[in-house]
């Protein structure tokens, strides 16, 4: 098991790759009306091509943010985010989103969400429902293309959602907790899923999580991020064979990467669950 | 047919079944609650001398004509409704200083009696069809803007974050999310306006004595024909229903559009 230090993350004979994603510096504040919030501070990070990180901290760390940051939904922010070596700004095609919430289009048929990319930038009814098939047996849907999200499951709906971002073919796949309101049996299964999806596409993967073994499970790198302000606390590498798939969860080597993690994050979480409680008592008190 | 198609067929037809069985089996009470002097006889028609009627209306007061015309000026007025309806509730959305300075009053006239309204119509527009449309216009307007206006304010954040991160322009964020996702609310606005400018069309019709449905229920029941008065009020259903069955079918086909 190697843990290396924040802002050290890559490995001597990794380091000619460029970077495809490169985080540096952001500073993210809120205006409140108790004032100003920091939520994240000085948080810098790179991805390379092909690699999957997962950003793991307390709630209240920031993980939103930053995932809005990066998918270009929110700014006001200091700091750059880069992609292939070219600052974007705002939501660009070569970020995938994947949402926490439930986020399939209720009035489409799975086929017609996942094909919704590509609709929009103007492909052919008959290339766009080819392309979208292809994806939707990628994520293991055959068979479903035309059932509407009501008739499926929520990890099935969290499966479409994938693909539908997949499908617009994006240089890096940015998923915030997206399997966070599944049971544990079906977070596992999906995790192998997704494994098994970024393995056969060489897809760049940025996950948001909560939660330590959906990251330890799936991820090359983990950043450990503090409770708010949400800075790097530290990077853990991976080092677990690949292709991995779920049954590893069982061995050695993966309980001590998640006591490690939990380690680190059970500082934060303490942090914040002071901090939570002692702004309910402040909230009561001004009541 | 096999057993399983025969099961679904009577599962689907038992409601149906139910509903003209109760229907027939409410007539029947009626019938004999009249004829035994349970309800008054100058206050319901025994359901037999309505249906007596229906022959009498089609020869002696061309009901058919009378129903065409209520359903023309029922559809131009729904037209209207939805047309006007739907554009003010997106104006609405979209300019926030104007939905803040006009979304209580726009609620307050969707609850007033506009009906009330119509000397004022007849002074600008005459005893004419267009006085009609244009109750019926401005009675449904206001439910259909607040519902629309609901619809799209409550497209989950989310539904519209997913747009933005493909890159939507305003324009394709408007058509492919925002509002499919508000259509079933903005659909039960327009059932609503729509039976608010049916009731007014009728109303103002039975009020002016011109026109459709409303003036020959004005009609027979001022020369006591209750019966007739009973069977011309069962055509107001029938445009019901019809204006009903196209909004449904308008709904699924812009649902399976979107």
């Amino acid at each position: 098991m190697s843990i290396a230090p924040a802002r050290d993350p890559v490995v001597p004979a990794e380091a000619a790759q460029p970077p495809l994603l490169v985080v540096d510096d952001i500073v993210m504040r809120f205006e409140t009306p108790e004032g100003s919030v920091t939520a994240v501070e000085h948080v810098s990070f790179d991805v390379k091509q092909g690699e999957f990180l997962a950003v793991i901290g307390p709630s209240g760390c920031g993980k939103s943010t930053l995932f809005n940051i990066i998918g270009g939904l929110l700014d006001g922010y200091q700091g750059r985010v880069a992609v292939g070596g070219k600052r974007i700004i705002g939501p660009h095609r070569s970020i995938g989103m994947v949402f926490q919430e439930e986020s399939t289009f209720p009035w489409r048929t799975v086929i017609d969400n996942v094909a919704f990319p590509l609709e929009v930038a103007g492909m052919t009814k008959a290339e766009r429902i080819e392309r979208a098939r292809h994806f939707v047996r990628l994520v293991g849907l055959d068979g479903f293309e035309r059932r509407y999200p009501a008739e499926l499951s929520g990890g099935m709906r969290q499966r479409v959602s994938m693909a539908r971002t997949l499908a617009s073919e994006p240089k890096i796949m940015l998923m915030d907790e997206p399997f966070g309101a599944l049971d544990e049996q079906t977070r596992l299964l999906l995790g192998d899923k997704v494994i098994q999806i970024q393995q056969e596409l060489n897809q760049t993967t940025l996950l948001i999580t909560h939660n330590i073994t959906e990251a330890v499970q799936l991820a090359d790198r983990v950043l450990v991020m503090t409770y708010r302000p949400g800075r790097v606390k530290r990077f853990v590498a991976i080092d677990l064979p690949r292709p991995r798939n779920s049954e590893i969860v069982g061995s050695d080597t993966f309980g001590h990467y998640v006591a490690q993690i939990w380690s680190d994050l059970r500082e934060e979480a303490s942090r914040g669950m002071i901090a939570d409680e002692s702004r309910s008592r402040g909230r009561g008190r001004a009541e | 047919m096999s057993g399983l198609s025969k099961s679904l067929t009577r599962s689907a037809l038992r409601p149906v079944l139910i509903g003209v069985g109760s229907l027939i089996l409410f007539f029947i009470f009626l019938e004999f609650a009249v004829r035994f002097g349970l309800i008054n006889q100058f206050a319901v028609a025994p359901p037999s001398d309505i249906v007596k009627a229906f022959p009498r209306l089609f020869a002696e007061e061309h009901v058919g004509d009378r129903f065409l015309d209520t359903a023309f000026e029922a559809v131009i007025a729904s037209v209207f409704v939805a047309l006007f309806g739907i554009s003010a509730g997106v104006l609405l959305y979209k300019v926030r200083i104007l939905r803040l300075a006009t979304e209580t009053w726009v609620a307050a006239f969707a609850a007033a009696p506009t009906v009330l309204l119509y000397p004022l119509f007849l002074v600008i527009f005459g005893r004419n069809a267009t006085t009609i449309i244009m109750m019926g216009f401005v009675a449904g307007l206001a439910p259909v803007t607040l519902k629309t206006l609901e619809g799209l304010s409550t497209t989950r954040r989310v539904l519209v974050n997913v747009g933005r991160s493909f890159n939507l322009t305003e324009w394709q964020l408007f058509w492919k999310i925002l509002f499919p996702s508000a259509l079933p609310t903005i659909f039960v606005g327009v059932r609503l306006g729509l039976v608010f400018a049916l009731i007014n069309i009728v109303g103002v019709e039975f009020l002016i004595n011109f026109g459709g449905l409303g003036a020959l229920i004005n009609e027979l029941s001022e020369r006591f024909d209750l019966a007739g008065t009973y069977a011309a009020i069962c055509f107001v259903i029938l445009v019901s229903v019809m204006v009903f069955m196209t909004t449904e079918r308008a709904e699924r086909w812009l649902t399976s559009a979107g």
